[in-house]
Formats: C-alpha cells, sequence, structure tokens
C-alpha cells in the first residue's frame, strides 16, 4: 500500500508542479499520511448508493443565445504577464 | 446595540457625516491592522469618495439605505473591480479583477463603504489564517492565538470594531469557525442562496460567501442584501433574497431543538459552555433534546478528498499566462507553468492539489473521489432524518478554543480534526449560523445552529432570541 516516490513524480506532473528532490520526498510522505486518513471511507459500505456531487437540485441551466457585453480586451490583458497585440504570449510551445 | 441601524439615524439626522465616519474609521483601522494583520490592501481612497456619494444623497434629500456609509471589510478572495485581489498567494500579488462579483456590486449599490481586503488563508485553504501568504491574522482577544479561518482577517477585523461588518467565504467552515474564534456572528448560508459569481473558486460544489459582524441584527441586514438569484451563477437557487428583519424578534416557544451527540467530543469548558447555552434555550420556551447524525465521523476524509479534487482543478487556470506572476527563467510554456505554479504556491495549497489530482487520476477515481460523493449522499440522509423532527440543530463551531499560534501548523491532520464541526453543514448544502455563547479564560466560544435548506431567517430569529439572552456580543476585546 501507500505512494511511492515515482507516483508523487507523476502526480507533481499531471497538476503542473515542478518539485525539487526535496520536496517531492516530503510530499511522498504527507501524501502517504492524508491518504491513510481517508482510507477511514473503506469502513462504510456504500454498495447501491447514488452519489452526490451537487446538493442543489438544479440542472442544466440555459440561457437565450443573445451576444451580451463582454469584458473589455485591453482591461482583460492588463492582467497578462506578457502580451502581443490582442494576444497572451507565453514561451514556445514546441 | 445595532450598529448599523445606529450609524444610519446618525447619517440621516446629519449628526455625522459618510465623510467623517469613512476617515475615523480608516483612522483607527490603520492603526489597529497593523497589529492584527487583518488586511491586506487598505482603500482609503475609495472610501472617502464612495462616502462623499452617500453625503451628496443626503445633502440632497435622497432617501439612503440602511448599509449606506457603513464601513466594510471584504475577504481578498472576493473580486473588487481594480482593486488588486490575491486570495492570500504570491501568485496573485498583482490581480486587478476587470469585474466585481455580484455581492460586492450588491454592497455598493446598498451604499456600503469598502475599507480593504481582509487577510486570509491562501486560497482559503486553512484554518488558522497562518497559511497567508503574507502576513499572519492575531486574535484580538489574545495576540498570541490564531482567529481560525481561513476567513481571519475578516473575523478578527470584525471583533476589533474596525469594520461594521465583513464578509468571508465558508467552503468548510471558513465563516463560523474563526467568527467563533474571535466573538463574532457569521452566516454560512445554504448553499445557491448567494451568488458565487466573483468569488474566486476553492471548492465550487461547497464554496458560499457569508457575512460577519457584532450582533445578529447586523449580520442580517448584510445577508438580506448580498442573497438572491444571480443569473451570473449557474448554481444559484431561484429563491429571493432574505427579509429576516420581517421575522426577528418572533417568539421561539416550542421550536425543537436537536442535539447531535457525535458533535460535542472537545474541550471540556467548550462543551460546558455549549451545554450552558442549551438550558438558556429551553429557559427561552425551546424542546432540546439529544439526536444522532450517525455518518458524522465520515465527513472529514470525505471533505477532504471533494475539496482537495475541486481545489487541483480549479487552481489549474493559474498557471502564469492570463493573471498574476509568472517565472520569467523558463524557455517552454510548460516549463514556464510549472516552475511559476512551484514557486509561487504556498505549502497547503500545493498539497491540496497533489492530493486532489491522486484522487482524480486514472485508477484512484472510484476508491477516492466517487467514495467519497456517495459518503457525502450518506450523511445529507442524516440530516434529513434529522429535519424531520427537528427546526435546527445546535452544535459547537470547534472542539477546542482558539489555539496558539504555530501549535498545529505543522501537523496537516491535526489541523484537518479541528474542522471537524463544520465541513459537514458545506458537504450537505445547509445553512449554519455561528454565535457567540460564552467566554472560557476571556476567549470567545462559539455556536453554531444548522438549519434547513433556505432556513437562514429562521437561524437569524434563534441566534437573535439567544443573543438577547445575554451581553457575549457587547464585550469588547481588551486590546493590549
Amino acid at each position: 500500500m501507500g505512494i511511492t516516490i515515482n507516483d508523487v513524480k507523476h502526480v507533481a506532473i499531471l497538476s503542473r508542479l515542478g518539485l525539487n528532490d526535496e520536496e517531492l520526498q516530503k510530499y511522498e510522505e504527507e501524501l502517504n499520511d492524508v491518504l491513510n486518513f481517508m482510507e477511514k471511507l473503506n469502513e462504510l459500505d456504500t454498495q447501491g448508493v447514488e452519489p452526490t456531487s451537487h446538493v442543489l437540485d438544479i440542472h442544466n441551466v440555459f440561457r437565450t443565445d443573445i451576444i451580451e457585453k463582454s469584458l473589455d480586451l485591453e482591461d482583460v490583458l492588463a492582467n497578462a504577464p506578457d502580451r502581443e497585440d490582442d494576444y497572451f504570449k507565453v514561451p514556445s510551445i514546441l | 446595540m445595532v450598529k448599523i441601524r445606529e450609524i444610519h439615524k446618525q447619517l440621516i439626522n446629519r449628526e455625522i457625516s459618510a465623510v467623517e465616519l469613512a476617515k475615523e474609521y480608516l483612522a483607527r483601522l490603520e492603526i489597529s491592522s497593523s497589529k492584527f494583520g487583518t488586511y491586506l490592501s487598505i482603500t482609503g481612497e475609495k472610501a472617502i469618495e464612495d462616502a462623499q456619494v452617500i453625503d451628496e444623497k443626503i445633502a440632497s434629500g435622497e432617501e439612503i439605505g440602511l448599509l449606506a456609509g457603513i464601513p466594510m471589510g471584504i475577504k481578498d478572495n472576493i473580486s473588487t473591480k481594480g482593486i488588486v485581489t490575491t486570495c492570500g498567494s504570491k501568485i496573485l500579488e498583482n490581480y486587478k479583477p476587470v469585474f466585481n462579483a455580484t455581492v460586492v456590486d450588491k454592497l455598493y449599490n446598498a451604499g456600503g463603504i469598502i475599507l480593504g481586503k481582509c487577510n486570509m488563508d491562501e486560497f482559503a485553504m486553512g484554518s488558522s489564517s497562518e497559511n497567508s501568504a503574507y502576513k499572519l491574522v492575531r486574535n484580538p482577544w489574545d495576540l498570541d492565538r490564531v482567529p481560525g479561518g481561513s476567513s481571519g482577517g475578516s473575523a478578527a477585523s470584525v471583533a476589533a470594531e474596525e469594520v461594521v461588518f465583513s464578509l468571508g467565504s465558508d467552503t468548510g467552515g471558513s465563516v463560523r469557525q474563526p467568527a467563533g474564534f474571535c466573538g463574532v456572528v457569521g452566516m454560512k448560508p445554504t448553499y445557491g442562496r448567494v451568488s458565487r459569481y466573483g468569488l474566486i473558486a476553492y471548492a465550487s460544489s461547497l464554496d458560499q460567501i457569508g457575512p460577519m459582524a457584532k450582533n445578529v441584527e447586523d449580520c442580517a441586514i448584510v445577508h438580506d442584501v448580498i442573497s438572491g438569484y444571480d443569473k451570473m451563477d449557474s448554481t444559484s437557487a431561484n429563491m429571493p433574497s432574505t427579509k429576516t428583519l420581517d421575522i426577528i424578534g418572533k417568539d421561539i416557544k416550542g421550536l425543537r431543538i436537536g442535539v447531535p451527540k457525535e458533535y460535542f467530543g472537545g474541550d471540556e469548558k467548550v462543551l460546558n459552555t455549549l451545554k450552558k447555552a442549551l438550558a438558556k434555550f429551553e429557559e427561552l420556551g425551546a424542546i432540546v433534546e439529544e439526536t444522532t447524525l450517525p455518518h458524522t465521523e465520515y465527513a472529514l476524509p470525505a471533505y477532504y478528498i471533494i475539496a482537495s479534487a475541486e481545489a487541483s482543478s480549479n487552481l489549474a487556470r493559474f498557471d502564469g499566462v492570463r493573471y498574476g506572476v509568472r517565472d520569467w527563467d523558463q524557455k517552454d510554456v510548460t516549463d514556464m507553468m510549472s516552475a511559476t505554479r512551484d514557486k509561487f504556491f504556498g505549502k497547503e495549497v500545493k498539497k491540496r492539489i497533489m492530493i486532489g489530482t491522486y484522487a482524480l487520476s486514472a485508477g484512484y477515481y472510484d476508491a477516492y473521489y466517487l467514495k467519497a460523493l456517495k459518503v457525502r449522499t450518506l450523511l445529507k440522509r442524516d440530516f434529513d432524518e434529522a429535519f424531520k423532527r427537528y427546526d435546527v440543530l445546535i452544535t459547537p463551531i470547534a472542539p477546542t478554543l482558539p489555539f496558539k499560534i504555530g501549535e498545529n501548523i505543522k501537523d496537516s491532520i491535526t489541523m484537518y480534526l479541528g474542522d471537524i464541526c463544520t465541513v459537514t453543514i458545506n458537504l450537505v448544502g445547509i445553512p449554519g449560523i455561528a454565535i457567540p455563547c460564552g467566554f472560557v479564560d476571556g476567549l470567545p466560544v462559539g455556536m453554531q445552529i444548522l438549519g434547513k435548506p433556505f432556513s437562514e431567517e429562521l437561524l437569524f430569529n434563534v441566534a437573535h432570541k439567544f443573543e438577547q439572552s445575554n451581553d457575549f456580543h457587547l464585550r469588547k476585546p481588551e486590546v493590549k
């Protein structure tokens, strides 16, 4: 049982967290602690119990497809770390 | 003494102007907040400008609402247009929202005067406000103790009377627990009762914004303003705003109060205080009986799975591309995102993202996330059963008194266990109000009153009846 250092590395990649070796080791220990704590749920038989992902009885909220005013482009781009013209700019992808 | 009504009267009788009031509060807040760490930003200029507008209205004979000119603090995860909103995180150090949260628009429209953005645990993850990336918050009743969290700044600020009321957010107790630790009133509304539009999401199926104030009626006045349907929030319940002031003061004779025994496992002193409060309810004519919520012990693990899973998804948006800060040393976009997130997220936030990602990852989804959602159903059934027999349930808010700064921060599980009384309420979506019910060793003890979905008005009334029977809400911390 338990999470290995390789699991932690994999989860760190999925989480987009560039953890160093020291952090990976620390998380191995801490995640195991927390997951042990969560094992408690296995004492309960939940066969046939419906999951509740949401407490309100609201489904599929629709509105009429009318174009409404969007946020101002300049305002939005003002928060971007980097931009070029009307685009967010990031380092190379390939 | 209802502060909002008192100020309102002074304003319309022109005994004080809104600008004078704002200046008086700001002057006090500047000094006080540096002691308690309650604010991440103070918006003095805007406060004076907004107060001038109120004074012009008064001068022209225009009628003003109860909240007009009232100084308020807003938790720093609630979007305020043009005002830096950090969520207590370095990753949003420079982020200025381009729109207001619906609750902020509603408060501005009602004339509320924003004095600043309240300090908090980073992304609302924490129970002590020690996880703020900027500074910790101190409990006004004892500077060596935590104010609770995550809305620690909002609660401590009200307790220290830096503002008349504040907004917090409650995902697993983050309004109620700090309200309890700081001796103020805080309401966690029914899920969907108050719009989440503009609340920077932690766990979307659990988050609710709630008001905090020194007394029940002030808290209710704010709740009446911020509640109600909002088309901008697809999980907003199609219900009108609360109209608490119509029912507050009503008799509670014959009210059926259930006391779930599973919640009474903490510090003796806290429990004895609760018992005295329950005896007071009997004196007031309520029927108090012990009851059971049998799945309570499973709520915490279910909560931490669901909350972490939702957080891992919600916090994916902080990637150094559209807002916030960026690590500039990387040449590749994925490295940039990973480095940015590693560098500018705090420890607890990273941990919950890791737990949530793991719980949702291939092969583990059924064992953790789905299992937790099924347990959530069982918890909901517990409450459905209890509410067949009782109008409200009363429990402690936390198993302990406010703990010392640094006491629990190293041990996640101990810190998580402190949330035992509050998280279930978010999982089942019902409303809960925190009010002071006594003092032990000079520290406030809070209790929470829980009700069926959309019973906020009843909860305010029950809380008000209790409040009027004591002087706890009138006590003030002696700031040393």
